[in-house]
């Protein structure tokens, strides 16, 4: 119940803000760009692709890439949503607000991460959309669909926990906007760095360690439970991480 | 409400050390010290803000660290700066206090209603917590510490930064909030203790060094001295034959500072007319807080001084 209070007003606060709006908008037309681009190569394509058999559809050939994409866009923009949740509480001195008041840390975390998550959840369905009309007029693989839609929701919301606890850290949000962000590229480099070693445990280990990897799996429609698990541990964690450091705050250091 | 042997430290620097106290139901605290004494660390432990390194802080019967949220439920706080989301309007700000607060749904409109009245923020209600002035925002800050009826409102420094007349207003909200509940108000500004409070607590370098009730500082605040002027240089010898005078000091063009044991003015005012010294003034001295503030919080220091050198 606290949860959902804090939770609704971090997301009240986020649509008066001209930042998320801003961010709403841009990444919107930026999702759109690449919808109409991909959309137009499907259309140039299609008379290759009628002599086929067993040919890639409209939502393998324009969803899944549309929703990788959109991985790496959510990578840049959400270090700037987060990056205010707890550091920019903190130093607006509103953080004793929360501190005081008879909710626990847990809760306090949990609302922020739900707030931010709530928004991201917005982009994620405004992005949907698009593919989405094509139902209209054409037939979609909607356990495809549906199955990468929810991988990069899950993907998400492990950036999301990732930017909470760096803001948790901080008192300064571009501070916390600059960490997030580093270590979610970090994460990203993983991945192709895991191609260029020769050692085979070792490449298979930043391998897993790489979100996108795990996401992609998901974009492909194989819905695994262990990367599914794999993003409720990631996002868990850091959750955890960060109900720990705002109890610190309190604690003799 | 009970503290017993509150201490914090900071590394090395014992920000608060061994305080205890308590603050009866319906009783305005006043909590003074200079600046850096350890006011707002106490307060931020009281509320929850901060882990006392040791000590136990008892609220309702309920142990603040053994169980806080039933003890934060007891307790309204406004920190030096009042924790404002300054994007929101007054109204959500407090329906957001208000839930958070775990008042029940029915209730809220209700408790919402009682703390826009009480500050007086019926005019400002609708707008935007950030185009409000210095001196509503506080208002706003308080209205949040009393929206679920908390039976301790703490206050820190609430009239820092108001102009004359804000701050004559947000001093009378202060005594209304004693009426029904028990208030703890922090500050440096002494004169607002002597108007608002019934008990004075005075801390310095992080110990508590007074804590008695408003009369028996005014009374440790009576006179002493009495200030005289007069048209023609008096004689001195006159004077000091006067009764319970017990010395003189000549502050220059005939005025004169007259201590005393007991208030000799009506003798003086005798000798003066029959003496025929054209006696224009006769008041008595007080001293102020300021003085009694710096008496204790000095002599304080130089005890700690004069302990050091012997160890």
């Amino acid at each position: 119940m606290n949860t959902l209070t804090i939770a609704s007003r971090e997301l009240r606060s986020l649509f008066l803000s001209p930042l998320a709006w801003s961010i709403l908008g841009v990444v919107q037309f930026i999702f759109a760009y690449i919808f109409l681009a991909q959309l137009n190569t499907f259309i140039q394509v299609q008379p290759q692709l009628a002599t086929m058999e067993n040919a890639p559809g409209a939502t393998e050939f324009i969803a899944t890439p549309l929703f990788a994409t959109s991985a790496i866009i959510f990578m840049l923009v959400i270090p700037l949503i987060t990056m205010r949740v707890i550091a920019g509480e903190r130093a607006n001195r509103s953080l004793s607000l929360l501190l005081s008041a008879p909710v626990s840390m847990t809760e306090i975390i949990m609302g922020k991460f739900f707030g931010v998550l709530g928004f991201l959840i917005c982009m994620a369905v405004m992005l949907a959309i698009m593919p989405l009309s094509l139902g209209f007029t054409g037939s979609l693989d909607y356990g495809l669909f549906f199955s990468a839609w929810l991988g990069l929701i899950l993907l998400v919301a492990s950036f999301a926990a990732i930017g909470v606890y760096m803001s948790s850290l901080t008192t300064q949000p571009t501070v916390a906007a600059i960490s997030t962000f580093g270590i979610l590229l970090m994460l990203w480099i993983l991945d192709w760095s895991s191609n260029k070693v020769a050692d085979v445990n070792a490449s298979g280990a930043l391998e897993y360690l790489s979100m996108l990897r795990h996401f992609e799996a998901m974009a492909k429609g194989l819905f695994s439970s262990a990367d599914f698990m794999y993003f409720i541990i990631v996002s868990s964690t850091f959750l955890v991480l960060s109900v720990r450091r705002l109890d610190g705050d309190r604690l003799q250091r | 409400m009970s503290i017993e042997h509150l201490t914090r430290h900071y590394g090395n620097l014992k920000a608060v050390e061994a305080v205890n106290f308590d603050l009866r139901r319906g009783e305005v605290l006043g909590f003074l010290g200079p600046n850096g004494a350890g006011k707002s660390t106490t307060m931020q432990m009281i509320t929850g803000n901060l882990a006392p390194t040791a000590g136990k802080i008892i609220i309702n019967g309920i142990d603040l660290l053994d169980q806080p949220k039933m003890a934060k439920a007891e307790i309204g706080y406004l920190p030096e700066q009042p924790p404002l989301y300054v994007e929101l309007s007054v109204e959500e700000y407090l329906i957001f206090c208000a839930k958070i607060n775990g008042i029940r749904r029915a209730n809220q409109a209700a408790a919402i209603n009682r703390a826009i009245d009480r500050c007086g923020l019926g005019e400002v209600k609708s707008r935007l917590i950030s185009n409000l002035s210095k001196g509503y925002q506080q208002r706003v800050g308080i209205a949040q510490a009393i929206i679920h009826n908390p039976s301790i409102v703490i206050l820190d420094e609430p009239t820092v930064g108001l102009d004359p007349i804000q701050i004559r207003e947000i001093r009378k909200l202060i005594r209304e909030l004693g009426k029904e509940h028990s208030v703890i108000l922090s500050t440096h500004i002494l004169p607002e203790v002597q108007m608002t409070c019934d008990r004075v607590q005075i801390i310095n370098k992080g110990q508590l060094v007074f804590s008695d009730s408003i009369e028996c500082l005014n009374q440790s605040m009576q006179a002493t001295s009495l200030i005289a002027q007069f048209e023609t240089a008096p004689s001195m010898d006159a004077l000091k034959a006067i009764n319970n005078v017990e010395s003189i000091e000549d502050l220059g063009n005939n005025r004169l500072r007259i201590h005393y044991t007991e208030s000799p003015a009506k003798q003086i005012a005798i000798t003066a007319v029959n003496a025929n010294w054209g006696l224009t003034e006769l008041s008595p001295e007080q001293k102020s807080l300021e003085q009694i503030f710096v008496e204790i919080t000095s002599s304080e220091s130089t005890l700690e001084q004069s302990i050091k050198d012997v160890a």
